[in-house]
């Protein structure tokens, strides 16, 4: 994948593909590119607004890519990112674009399109001077879009107003030109209209790209310094590690030095992605590329933190590093014990790729082993799982997803919790839960249905903007543990899709939390146990306990199902006896098929949870720890 | 016999038995089945191999089909003479169906007259044939008693016209008395079969078919619940909401009330569908299947056994005759029982009878599976403690649970 030999030197354009007329002639060569001609640019988009179109398109006319060897969302790697429609991991592609006789080189800057991975997304704006803000013509921008933009202009990046698919009978450019005017100051008809699908109007942001974006600044004689935005683990290669150079310049066999770890590495190879991955002699000023050093896990070349070389160490890191932080932990475990191992393993491999995934063991007494795993938030559980169910051929149960909670036991006791099961039985004297700044734009009309939505889940309205006439931005603080369930889904079917979330971590508040335990024939379930606000305890126990009724078989007794805080029931259902389980008859022709599907009943006897001697299919575990509104596993 | 064929090893054209079915085979009993595929109308709720008169013809056909039945027994005989078994007298003999009595009472004794003339039968041998009441008269069942038969089991399903609709059963209820005495006359035993649990049956009709069943003084009762298999008529009836579905509380409802007169009016259950006045009334044939006894089933469909050697015939009886005409086994398929799944089946079947196992014979999982269960009175404390697996009434409504338990994992 990473080729060890290359040729170093201009590559003629003619080889590269098709020719386009303002193609560059001649691409910069990396190491020896004047910053003045380097432009890094990002695109800030929602999802679905075209973002990977657009790229593949600039791909296509630059000569990047041959016309050949273009499949749709080509810098979209894996199946599952092409499959939703969303950038998980970003990558950043070098291309050449001539203007006005000159040759640039242009570094296209991925960035992750969703909520969980914000951290990631300012580290890509980091490495930017400007940004292309792209929003789809027909739909209007999004909280999501809003959230990344205030980053890029807290950065003082340059931003160019893009709206997509002008070619959609339903596009309404200049509505939401208006929009975006109004948003980042500048007039309506500065916004430039594109559409990834035809090629209408690439040529000209690349151009635009050029004369506005300015080019890197950076000192050529300082200690080098380069930030780490992005960090993948390659089977083949180990860590290739994403940076921006920012002063200085690395080459290939220096001993770099990361700086929040001061841990040394040799540079085995140092490459640009245009967009396959070339070797080149270094990277200077500006520059954007790859490094491999050999190490074989994400966690040692951390995103955020700032490279220099061991000889000439800069003094300062370049600032802004932070460790991610899980904010969601689920329980997962395998349907099938046995698959434990491949799990453990399964989870190992992911975390070299995956800095922000933490998990330990733990045991359910329902589930049996699993691990308990944090996430950034439920779409990065949702993928997640969905890998490791895809990659490792896993069936999975996930337990509901819940937030940390710090627990202060009368005795000045500090405890976290990130597992029902862990909550304290003893003097509790005040229970601390994280919070979330929430942004959320929607069409006015549905302004009711969301603040009605909010104040269900316990929030506290910070404010509200018009954007436009129709349009509205409220802002909402909310405990995170009522947002990480069902919350998203809720807001899309109450703005008929139209509502759109952001979040941020926004520090912690006291709360009247409680536990809910399920018990099946006095049994407590431990997988069924959350913590709810004591006022949404009881509606908790009753949908729990009636679900389970549903999706418990009879049994040979009846089963009572209760809920309770503590020792006290706060709801209860029960599961009557099955009073028939006979083959009435059984003659000379009916033994065979009688016995195989008595062999057929204790296979199916092994796939059942004990609980106490409450047999429990495992299918009853799924659906009542799946929510009826996310099994269709919308994009988000 | 449902009609469905299980899946197993192709069998060979000659009919020879693995080494192992002659094993101890001169310790058990040999019966003979005769399925006799024929019904004057399919019943809706039945999915057994069995074809109305209009749906066969040529060797297949009801004249035909004495003469191919005939042709299977000489097959057995000569495939077991070559398998190296024993020669053994005929223990019970068995005609089901479809409707034995469909076929002329001269064309039965025809086929049990070719059977005694290949293996003989033993001096006290039971000798049973199905029938219906509409297709019996005084005359028919003094041949069938005079050919050799001794039992004549009755398919009266219910005392109550609305439930008989339901199940497409066209005979007078009036009827069944009236042949019920023309047996009994003829010297012939009496059982009836009685089905409970069909779409829109009350209890109280329920009760009222098991007080009538009882006022014909039987000798013996079989009693099972409807059984609603797919494909048949009666599913989609349901389906489509065209007549109520099955409860099993209500099958466990009527079966407690209907033991409950069953033993009230002096016969014994022996096993779980089955009820008798004395312990010489239990039918024999059914008694062999679940004591793991030896029988040659004959017929399209029928299903035999010799030693842990289990087959099928061919399903079609046109298929069927084809094969025997050819000198070929009719059999579709077989399958030879290891020791564990002859022990899984030992413990399905004999935890059905009243008789029970004998608790020394279980494996020590199973002894110690049956603490609990006592525990859950499904099997009888006393009766454990004295040696034997017995079930309880709660036993019985969950036989299958019970056997499931006693299992190995």
């Amino acid at each position: 994948m990473y080729p060890t030999e290359t040729s170093p030197g201009p590559v003629p354009v003619q080889q590269l593909g098709t020719p386009v007329s303002p193609m560059a002639r001649t691409a910069p060569v990396p190491a020896a590119t004047d910053p003045a001609i380097i432009r890094n640019f990002c695109i800030i988009a929602h999802i679905d607004h075209g973002k990977s179109t657009l790229a593949d398109r600039m791909l296509q006319l630059t000569g990047a890519v041959q016309q050949r060897d273009m499949k749709a969302q080509y810098l979209d790697r894996m199946d599952i990112e092409r499959e939703r429609g969303i950038t998980i991991k970003s990558q950043a592609v070098r291309v050449p674009w001539e203007m006005d006789g000159t040759a640039y080189c242009l570094n296209m800057i991925d960035t992750p399109g969703h909520v969980d991975f914000t951290y990631e997304v300012s580290r890509s704006l980091a490495a930017c001077e400007g940004a292309i803000l792209l929003v789809d013509a027909a739909q209007g921008i999004e909280a999501q879009t809003l959230a990344n933009l205030y980053l890029a202009m807290e950065n003082n990046m340059t931003i160019i107003p893009v709206l997509n698919k002008i070619d959609l009978p339903a596009a309404q450019p200049e509505k939401y030109a208006a929009e975006i005017a109004n948003l980042i100051g500048g007039e309506p008809e500065d916004v430039l209209l594109v559409s990834g699908k035809t090629g209408m109007g690439v040529e000209a942001l690349l151009d635009q790209i050029v004369r506005d974006i300015p080019p890197p600044v950076g000192d050529p004689a300082a200690p080098a310094r380069a930030m780490i935005f992005d960090s993948v683990y390659d089977t083949y290669r180990g860590v290739v590690t994403y940076v921006r150079v920012v002063d200085g310049h690395l080459k290939p066999r220096e001993r770099i030095q990361m700086m929040s770890t001061r841990a040394t590495h040799e540079l085995l190879e140092i490459g640009v992605s245009s967009p396959e991955p070339t070797v080149c002699q270094g990277l200077g000023v500006g520059e954007v590329g790859y490094l491999i050093t050999g190490v074989k896990d994400v966690r040692q070349s951390k995103v955020g933190d700032t490279v220099t070389t061991l000889h000439k160490p800069a003094a300062q890191s370049l600032g802004g590093y932070q460790d991610p932080k899980p904010m969601v932990f689920s329980g997962l475990y395998p349907l099938d014990g046995t698959d434990y191992p491949v799990l453990r393993d399964a989870l190992q491999k992911f975390t070299l790729n995956d800095a922000a995934l933490v998990y330990e063991p733990e045991t359910s007494a329902a589930l049996g082993f699993g691990f308990r795993v944090g996430f950034l938030g439920l779409l990065h559980l949702e993928i997640t799982r969905e890998r490791l169910e895809r990659e490792y051929n896993l069936d999975l149960i996930s337990t509901a997803p819940n937030v940390e909670y710090e627990v202060t036991l009368e005795d000045k006791k500090v405890l976290t919790v990130t597992n029902p099961s862990e909550y304290p039985t003893g003097k509790i004297a005040e229970v601390r839960e994280p919070m979330v700044a929430a942004t959320i734009l929607a069409p006015t009309e549905f302004v009711g249905a969301i603040m009605e939505l909010c104040q269900q889940r316990r929030g506290v309205m910070g404010g509200m903007d018009y954007l436009s006439e129709d349009r509205v931005e409220i802002r909402y603080r909310l405990p995170l543990a009522e947002i990480v369930f069902d919350f998203f889904d809720l807001l899309k079917s109450k703005t008929r899709g139209y509502g759109s979330l952001d979040w941020k971590a926004d520090g912690d508040q006291v709360s009247d939390l409680v536990k809910v335990d399920i018990l099946l024939q006095g049994e407590q379930v431990d997988a069924f146990s959350a913590i709810t606000h004591r006022d949404k305890a009881y509606a908790y126990g009753v949908m729990m306990t009636g679900k389970l009724r549903e999706l418990i078989p009879r049994q040979q007794f009846e089963v009572p199902i209760q809920a309770a805080i503590g020792a006290r029931i706060i709801a209860r259902e029960s599961i009557r006896a099955i009073r028939k389980d006979v083959l009435a008859k059984c003659y000379g022709g009916d033994i065979t098929r009688k016995r195989k599907l008595l062999e057929k009943q204790k296979e199916g006897k092994k796939r059942m949870k004990m609980v106490g001697r409450v047999e429990v299919p495992q299918e009853a575990f799924i659906a009542a720890l799946s929510s009826d509104e996310s099994k269709d596993k919308s994009k988000k | 016999m449902p009609s469905t064929l299980p899946l197993g090893d192709p069998a060979p054209g000659d009919g020879v038995l693995p080494g192992q079915a002659a094993d101890g085979a001169a310790g058990r009993g040999f019966s003979l089945y005769a399925h006799i595929p024929f019904c004057a109308v399919r019943c809706g709720y039945c999915d057994f191999n069995t074809y109305t008169a209009t749906e066969l013809g040529g060797g297949a056909s009801q004249d035909a089909y004495a003469a191919t039945a005939a042709s299977e027994v000489t097959f057995a005989a000569r495939a077991m003479q070559e398998s190296g078994l024993p020669e053994r007298k005929l223990a019970t003999v068995f005609f089901g169906g479809g409707t034995p009595t469909l076929l002329p009472a001269r064309d039965l004794v025809s086929v049990l007259r070719s059977a005694t003339d290949a293996w003989g039968v033993s001096q006290d041998a039971e000798i049973t044939t199905e029938a219906n009441p509409d297709s019996v008269s005084q005359d028919s069942l003094r041949e069938l008693a005079d050919g050799g038969f001794t039992r004549v089991s009755f398919g009266m399903q219910s005392a109550v016209p609305h439930v008989l609709r339901v199940l497409d059963r066209t005979h007078d209820p009036a009827r069944v008395p009236q042949a019920i005495e023309w047996a009994r006359t003829a010297g012939l035993k009496v059982s009836v079969d009685l089905i409970y649990g069909t779409p829109g049956e009350s209890e109280l009709d329920w009760a009222t078919s098991v007080r009538t069943a009882l006022s014909y003084q039987p000798d013996h009762i079989s009693a099972y619940s409807l059984i609603v298999e797919d494909g048949t008529k009666l599913a989609a009836q349901i389906r489509r909401g065209q007549v109520p579905g099955i409860e099993d509380d209500d099958h466990a409802a009527k079966y407690t009330l209907a033991d409950a007169l069953f033993q009230a009016a002096g016969l014994a259950w022996y096993e779980v569908s089955n009820w008798a006045r004395t312990p010489e009334d239990a039918c024999r044939h059914n008694l062999a299947y679940w004591h793991g006894d030896d029988w040659w089933g004959i017929g399209p469909g029928a299903h035999s056994h010799i030693g842990g050697v289990r087959w099928w015939n061919v399903k079609h009886p046109t298929a069927y005759a084809g094969r025997l005409a050819r000198g070929q086994s009719p059999a579709a398929g077989r399958e030879t029982l290891n020791a564990e799944t002859r022990e899984m089946e030992r413990i399905m079947l004999l935890t059905r009878l009243s008789g029970g196992i004998q608790v020394d014979s279980l494996s020590a999982g199973a002894r110690h599976a049956m603490a609990q269960l006592i525990a859950d009175e499904l099997i009888d404390a006393r009766a454990a403690f004295a040696g034997r697996l017995q079930l309880t009434l709660r036993g019985r409504l969950l036989a299958d649970a019970v056997v499931r338990r006693l299992l190995p994992d």
